[in-house]
């Protein structure tokens, strides 16, 4: 009775959670497992636990592979992340406060490009004739740039929405006790506009850390490679051993996951924030 | 007089242009620049030394040669399938996740992310799952006697099976921004629902037509990541099989490692043009019908 009475109210929860498990979930599982068997098991492709747990030892294998290309690439992936990051940051949010408070004929024109920059895919070769003349080529700091003009558009969205919720009147008395604009800047708003920040910090270094095409054209070579160029690599080159080519796929997923987990809230309210007023 | 001249002289003061320099500074040279530049050099036939003006050529050679056609018919498909499931599929489960099941704020975690999943960790996942004898997928289906197809080495399917994968990893977007669609509707509505009937009426009176905002943010969003899309169909089937799913970026890349950088960057101008043509009226359409809550 009591049984019957639990099912007929939880039965669209437990139908539901099973097919998102099933749909969502086992890919992930399947990852872990195949990361987790010897070069012969994982070659069977299958759904299955691993007779002998290898994954520290496939890990170490990955790291160690190619002469620790993966290391090298893990802290290229770092650097370009936390650099272009950290340039969006201030430069967005410089220009959507300023974008928000003095609506002139400036500021039309930084709206236009900001939407085209949103809407337009970037001219791949003629990015790659610029940075060629300008000898940022295949060079971290010119990627960090080509990340910088992709991500922009958005961040300046989200800090412009956000400005436009801090009152005036702050920085009006702000002049009055005669703060320079880069004070009234620096000091007052800045510092206001920490949730926003969060919110382009956490979205823009997962979009960066995951960025293949952009690494792929702007950053080719070896000593360059990003993780997920590395892992394209792999992939044509361990395709007989996917227990290491998976093993380095949960590598590269485990920053997004740590994210998640922590920024989950801050991450749903940037993707919102940024889509809905384009 | 004196006084209201000064403070207005402050208020422009206080914010002075040059806070658009740096930023517009990398904007113009990486971005603007280049989009200006790829109309002369689409025209051009250009390689690592020197550029000729050869006019329309390699817009004519983009339309004549077969395979770069269907680069193009197929970025369309793959725009149109990715991004009508996506909104079907968003706004069903939105609809799902903002009733009072119990689970649903798990359930809209697990959904989500693969929304922040490196799209090559996900191909590489999902052309794994889909081995024609051996992937996970197949297996399942041989469970119930279904026998699956070769997802990504039939060439007439290859290009929609990586378009569900496409769907897989980002209806979670489309899924947050229906909830905050559908959470952003007054409460008023869902009562007036409530009392003229059941779940169909809040669902066809009251969600789909209130959550259109979001809607359209969905269709814009998906249709420019549809159209512009490379690195799943990359990792995945690198074009293939033959031509069968290559789309327009991935013949510009294709060319691009061929040397023919004109021709690359006229599939460039080709993708600027139909962007353009489909998404600014598109935004246009959308900004005239928005509802007001």
């Amino acid at each position: 009775m009591s049984a019957r009475r639990i099912l007929r109210s939880w039965w669209l929860e437990v139908v539901s959670l099973l097919v998102a498990l099933v749909v969502f979930v086992v890919p992930f599982v399947f990852i872990l497992l195949t990361a987790s068997k010897t070069v012969s098991e994982s070659a069977r492709l299958g759904f299955t636990l691993p007779t002998t747990w290898e994954i520290l030892g496939n890990l170490g294998q990955v790291l160690s592979a190619r002469n620790g290309m993966m290391v090298n690439a893990m802290r290229n992936s770092l650097l370009l992340t936390v650099s272009s990051v950290t340039l969006i940051v201030f430069l967005s949010a410089m220009v959507g406060y300023l974008l928000q408070r003095r609506q002139d004929r400036w500021a039309t024109l930084a709206s236009a490009l900001m939407l085209a920059g949103l809407v337009v895919p970037p001219a791949i070769v003629p990015t790659i004739y610029v940075l060629q003349s300008i000898g940022l080529f295949k060079t971290l700091f010119g990627m960090i740039l080509v990340e910088v003009a992709i991500m922009m558009p958005f961040a300046v969205m989200v800090f412009r929405t956000f400005v436009s919720a801090i009152p005036r009147e702050l920085d009006e008395a702000a002049i009055m006790d005669g703060a320079s604009p880069i004070t009234l800047f620096m000091k007052v708003i800045f510092p206001l506009l920490r949730p926003a920040m969060i919110t382009v910090i956490v979205v823009a270094s997962v979009g960066i850390y995951n960025d293949f095409t952009g690494p792929l054209y702007f950053l080719p070579g070896s000593d360059n490679a990003t993780v997920q160029l590395t892992l394209f690599e792999f992939q044509s080159q361990w395709s007989t051993q996917w227990n290491l080519l998976f093993a380095d796929v949960l590598l590269i997923t485990i920053p997004p996951f740590v994210m998640f987990i922590f920024f989950q809230r801050q991450m749903v309210a940037g993707m919102t924030a940024g889509a809905v007023k384009g | 007089m004196q006084r209201t001249r000064r403070r207005t002289d402050n208020k422009v003061g206080a914010y002075p242009h040059w806070f658009y320099l740096p930023a517009g500074l990398i904007f113009a040279v990486i971005f603007v620049a280049p989009t200006i530049l790829s109309f002369y050099f689409s025209l051009t036939r250009w390689t690592l030394f020197d550029t000729q003006f050869i006019g329309f050529d390699n817009f004519v050679q983009f339309f004549k040669e077969p395979a770069l056609v269907s680069g193009a018919r197929n970025s369309i498909i793959y725009a149109i399938v990715t991004c009508s499931l996506k909104v079907i599929l968003g706004l069903l489960l939105a609809t799902l996740l903002t009733s009072r099941l119990r689970v649903r704020n798990l359930l809209r975690s697990i959904i989500f992310f693969p929304v922040l999943v490196s799209t090559v960790a996900v191909g590489i996942t999902f052309a794994v799952l889909m081995h024609p004898s051996n992937g996970l997928i197949n297996r399942t289906l041989e469970v119930f006697g279904i026998d699956g197809p070769s997802w990504l080495s039939d060439p007439n399917i290859s290009l929609l099976s990586v378009a569900f994968v496409d769907v897989w990893k980002g209806v979670g977007l489309a899924l947050v921004l229906f909830i905050a669609g559908i959470l952003s509707i007054p409460e008023e509505y869902f009562e007036a629902a409530r009392l003229e009937g059941g779940n169909w009426v809040k669902f066809r009176y009251v969600i789909l037509p209130l959550s259109r905002n979001a809607t359209f943010t969905v269709i814009l969003l998906s249709f420019i990541g549809g159209l512009r899309s490379f690195d799943l169909i990359w990792t995945m089937t690198r074009g293939g099989p033959g031509f069968a799913s290559d789309v327009i970026a991935s013949t510009i890349y294709k060319q691009y490692q061929a040397g023919f950088y004109g021709l690359a960057t006229a599939g460039n101008v080709i993708l600027f043009i139909a962007v353009t043509l489909i998404v600014f009226p598109m935004m246009r359409f959308f900004n005239r019908h928005e509802v007001e809550l």
